[in-house]
């Protein structure tokens, strides 16, 4: 116990990273997710096949696979493009490589929860909209996107606990998270149990409040909605 | 650009990969959903006594990363004087043996769950139908509310089986040669990341389709009740 007060500080210090890649992804995913989710419901028929290929492919790979290629070739594919240019060798940036990995996987879930989103919202209020002469931005600006949002909030929410999750897995390909952090702090102090146990009591502080406030955020969202009543 | 030759000369390696991978999800899904089902039926008891703790635990488990409930097992254990005096010791000390039991309990904790709700998605009038034929509580839960909680959960288990199978991936992290621990050895031995984490990719995304394929046979066999008239979908 007292060698975990003394480690504490490292974990929460990893802890700001194991946050800040997961905000990045997820906002990384959100981009990735509303692009996916506007190409499948448009009436391009490449945009369509190019969407679904992405959620299909993504959502049939793990996590961690998806991580170590496009981690590692990414890596090789920078270099080989630097070694054409001339450049020296370039190491890619974990936390950047981690991020973009991850919000780029986890966009194609939100794709999903973001298609659904948008089906649920009636077809006549676009339809108003285009007959007010909006353009097609302003109907997805003004009258589609705030009202989704009330809709995604579940799905993204989910989202989120999930990748907050997988971002655990960074540190496999070396970012110095809070998982790291504890697999050091073992190696010098010999207690693997108490510090993974941390940083899973930490974890479970972090999905905690993620859950408490993002059912404020629904509660929002969804004023002057009527619940119905069994 | 790929190197095929490379892939050809790793393929039996991945093979061998992939029996671990499939024998790692069996042997999980298999212990999971056997804990699952007492543990749904206790989650959705009246008595507090029975369904705070299954709360707890699957809110504990679902609240964690699998990768860290993997640690605490494989490098946490090991700590406790008393874990390694144990005669269990032998087994704990082995990566397949942890990574069973963390996979096995992390994908209860997921199916207690979703076995929690197809159960309360019971129509209550099925409930009524039974008692008032004199069933007994062991009875209307045997005949009627679990076989009824399965099929409703069917399609759902399918994606849990799915994720499972991603989620095995990470013992490749507790030193078990499965697809994913083959793909990193090959890459380390050839510096190749498209052709080692790529065939990794198409031998997981084969299972993915195999999983998927087989729970639609099984939900056009089990949910025959409730298919589209003209075949629809």
């Amino acid at each position: 116990m007292p060698m975990l007060i003394e480690y504490l500080p490292i974990l929460l210090d990893g802890l700001l990273t194991t946050l800040s890649v997961s905000l990045v992804s997820l906002a990384i995913a959100s981009l990735f997710g509303l692009a996916g989710a506007l190409a499948k419901l448009s009436s391009g028929r490449g945009a369509r096949a190019v969407a679904g290929t992405y959620t299909t492919l993504i959502r049939s790979i793990p996590d961690l696979v998806l991580m170590l290629a496009l981690f590692y070739g990414g890596q090789a594919l920078v270099n080989d493009i630097g070694l054409r240019l001339g450049w020296d060798y370039i190491d890619v940036d974990p936390f950047l490589a981690g991020s973009l990995t991850l919000g780029f996987i986890y966009g194609a879930y939100l794709t999903e929860t973001f298609r659904g989103a948008f089906l649920s919202i009636p077809k006549g209020q676009a339809e108003a909209g285009l007959a007010y002469g909006m353009s097609g931005v302003q109907v997805l600006c003004h009258i589609t996107l705030p009202q989704m949002i009330r809709h995604a909030i579940p799905g993204f929410a989910n989202n989120w606990l999930v990748m907050v999750k997988a971002s655990a897995l960074v540190s496999i390909i070396g970012l110095d998270d809070m998982v790291h952090r504890a697999s050091l702090a073992t190696a010098a102090t010999a207690q693997p149990f108490t510090f993974y146990a941390a940083v899973a009591a930490i974890y479970l502080v972090v999905t905690t409040v993620s859950i408490l406030a993002l059912g404020q955020v629904e509660k929002r969202f969804s004023l002057g909605v009527r619940k119905a009543v069994l | 650009m790929v190197d095929l030759q490379i892939i050809q000369d790793n393929l039996p390696a991945f093979l061998d990969g992939a029996r671990v991978t499939l024998l790692l999800l069996l042997a999980s899904a298999a212990a999971g959903l056997s804990l699952s089902l007492p543990l749904a039926v206790a989650r959705v008891s009246a008595n507090p006594f029975l369904s705070k703790p299954v709360f707890l635990f699957t809110y504990v488990l679902r609240g964690t990363p699998l990768l860290v409930q993997l640690f605490m097992v494989y490098f946490g254990l090991a700590q406790f004087d008393l874990v390694r005096e144990s005669s269990l010791w032998p087994l704990l000390r082995e990566p397949w043996f942890c990574a069973w039991i963390a996979f096995t309990l992390n994908t209860a904790a997921y199916t207690t769950e979703m076995l929690a709700g197809a159960l309360r998605a019971t129509p209550s009038g099925e409930v009524e139908a039974a008692r008032s034929l004199g069933m007994t509580g062991f009875d209307i839960y045997t005949r009627i509310l679990i076989p009824g909680a399965i099929r409703r959960a069917l399609p759902q288990y399918g994606n849990e089986l799915v994720m499972l199978m991603h989620a095995t991936s990470i013992a490749s992290a507790v030193t078990l040669v499965e697809i994913t621990r083959v793909a990193r050895d090959v890459h380390a031995n050839t510096l190749l990341a498209v052709e080692a984490f790529g065939t990794a990719a198409l031998f997981y995304l084969a299972l993915t389709l195999c999983i998927t394929g087989l729970f639609r046979l099984l939900e056009r066999r089990l949910l025959r009740h409730l298919a589209h008239p003209a075949g629809a979908s």
